[in-house]
């Protein structure tokens, strides 16, 4: 039986600082990070005693160094938000992980407001550069000079299904989700072929099917093993093969028709066997065709077309919501799914305005042909890169947005709330209300616990190991008959 | 609604930002305008000229988007592009 997906993003955003030829990013992105301020801004530690990167969800341990910061430069680098919300520096960029949401509906709002504090930061940032430099914040996967980042999904799933079965399904799904999810991106990278623009800005950086390594040789399904719960019951699938995503529609898409996915592969729905020959060298002939019209070949040697592939996924879905009964948001998203795939077997251009790499085509080549530029032009490239400008003013996305070529899925005003707000139904309430009531005696947080420093008693830790628990319903009570963080920790031992 | 809708840009002190990311007026769902209409012509004199008329309003729908983005787009696009350099994450 299919659990909840609760659900999470990660995303990391690319940073530099125009007019600053020595930029350091790290020191950049500390500052960007400490230059968002909460109310009770403490000195709270990300408590990574528990974390564990190299555990392999094929069941075994990677030999090799953790990587654990001193407690200043923990300090330094993360921040812990009053939504729940994680913010901080991972290598050389700011990266904002949402807090756990139960639906994709609140997935949407939560990335959202994650863009705006990003935004926030950045103009408090700037504030104290020298005059003449500005720093600048780009929601998106790379520098098309062979570097690239990621935005990552986390999902919640039963153990009992096994990492072999999540694989064989999941492949077909994630090689060909990109022509209703890329970003979009003009030109080739990282020793791939040339092309003058192509639907995904991640594709070509995948080499292998199935890996733990998040940083080289990136595998298309990530068997990192941290479910920063309990583990006996549960799995976090860590995916690591998406875009970063500014369109509404394509984030709804994104991560709700991923999530079926996921419930289908547990409840055992896929019955079809889609696997590819060759994933890692359709992922790329995939994204480098943007009429998607390419066939790529299944392991039966068939040959199939990506947006073909979607409707067999499609199909079993649509049969399974026969079968079982599925909330209305799913349902939304089955409908929207279905619609998208209908179009992309059509013209895909029919959907500007809802998925980002058609937006970004069509905007680019509006462009391109008022002012007679070919692809190879630096202003193309400008484009691609400002697409993803975070400054509201500036980014091509939110200009589209603000000009009514941007279908929307949530309000401002949610997103403005989620600001500050925790999701009421995950333990991200519990995270965000302790951070907002007990910030001055918080020592160290971490997704599956908080501890709290308290009179010179010893550190308390309080787990958190189920995602579900410490919703508003189940914590309010104690929550509000508890005035210090000393009462709390009393409620919750008596 | 035809009209490009420009939105001035305050600076408020007010954290949200909330007015910089609305449409005037709209937080409703926005459909896209699309370029593409279904117009199905009935009779023959009226149905050239109408499409016609589409094709212009669809011309001067693309320049003002065209106009919008040339307004804010960097300049020394190549030099920008040069320099955007960032280090390998995840």
């Amino acid at each position: 039986m299919a659990i909840p997906k609760v659900m999470g993003t990660e995303i990391e955003y690319g940073i530099t600082v125009k007019g600053d030829s020595d930029f350091d990013p790290i020191s950049g992105c500390v500052l960007l990070v400490n230059a968002y301020r909460e109310d009770h801004a403490g000195e709270i530690l990300w408590d990574y005693d528990q974390e564990n990167p190299l555990a392999d969800a094929r069941g075994f341990q990677v030999d090799g160094e953790k990587y654990t910061p001193n407690q200043q430069e923990n300090i330094a680098r993360n921040k812990t938000l009053m939504n729940g919300a994680r913010y901080y520096v991972d290598h050389a960029h700011p990266e904002y992980s949402c807090p756990e949401v139960t639906n994709v509906r609140d997935l949407v709002v939560h990335e959202k407001a994650g863009e705006r504090i990003l935004e926030m930061s950045r103009r408090e940032a700037n504030a104290l550069l020298p005059g003449g430099t500005q720093m600048l914040i780009y929601k998106n996967n790379s520098d098309r000079k062979g570097n690239s980042y990621g935005s990552h999904e986390n999902y919640l799933m039963d153990r009992r299904t096994s990492f072999k079965q999540i694989v064989e399904n999941l492949m077909p799904f994630f090689v060909t989700r990109q022509v209703f999810c890329g970003a979009g991106k003009v030109g080739a990278e990282n020793r791939s072929q040339p092309v003058d623009f192509q639907i995904s800005q991640r594709a070509d950086f995948f080499e292998t099917e199935v890996a733990l390594d998040t940083m080289v040789k990136r595998p298309i399904i990530n068997t990192r093993d941290e479910p920063h719960a309990d583990r006996e019951k549960y799995r976090r699938l860590h995916v690591i093969v998406g875009d970063a995503n500014l369109s509404e529609y394509t984030i709804y898409l994104r991560n709700g028709v991923t999530a079926l996915v996921l419930s289908m592969i547990e409840d055992g729905a896929i019955n079809k066997n889609m696997s590819l020959r060759d994933p890692v060298r359709s992922i790329k002939e995939v994204s480098h065709d943007p009429t998607c019209r390419k066939k790529i070949q299944l392991e039966d040697g068939k040959n199939i077309t990506a947006a073909e592939l979607q409707a067999e996924y499609l199909e079993m879905a649509l049969t399974y919501a026969a079968s079982t009964s599925v909330d209305p948001v799913t349902e939304d998203v089955l409908a929207k799914w279905e619609h998208v795939v209908g179009c992309l077997q059509r013209d895909p251009m029919e959907l500007d305005g809802k998925i980002d790499w058609v937006m970004k085509k069509s905007m680019i080549e509006s462009f391109m042909q008022r002012k007679s530029l070919d692809w190879q032009s630096p202003r193309v490239e400008m484009l691609d890169l400002q697409y993803h400008d975070l400054r509201p003013e500036k980014g091509l996305y939110y200009l589209l947005e603000r000009q009514g070529r941007a279908e929307r899925i949530v309000a401002d005003e949610e997103i403005a709330t989620a600001i500050h707000t925790p999701p009421a139904d995950t333990r991200a309430y519990f995270r965000g209300e302790c951070l907002r009531r007990y910030g001055d005696a918080v020592f160290g947080v971490n997704w599956d616990s908080i501890s709290f420093g308290v009179d010179g008693e010893p550190i308390k830790r309080i787990l958190m190991a189920e995602p579900l628990k410490g919703t508003k319903s189940h914590v309010e009570e104690l929550l509000t008959s508890s005035p210090t963080a000393a009462d709390l920790v009393k409620n919750l031992s008596a | 609604m035809h009209t490009t809708t420009k939105r001035r840009l305050d600076n408020h002190a007010d954290a949200h930002l909330v007015p910089l990311y609305c449409a005037a007026g709209s937080t409703q769902k926005q459909q896209p305008r699309k370029g593409g209409g279904n117009d199905a012509e009935g009779s023959d004199g009226g149905g050239a000229q109408k499409l016609a008329k589409k094709g212009k309003e669809l011309k001067e729908d693309m320049d003002s988007l065209v106009d919008e983005i040339d307004e804010v787009l960097e300049e020394n696009a190549e030099e920008f592009v040069k320099n955007y350099v960032q280090r390998g994450g995840e």
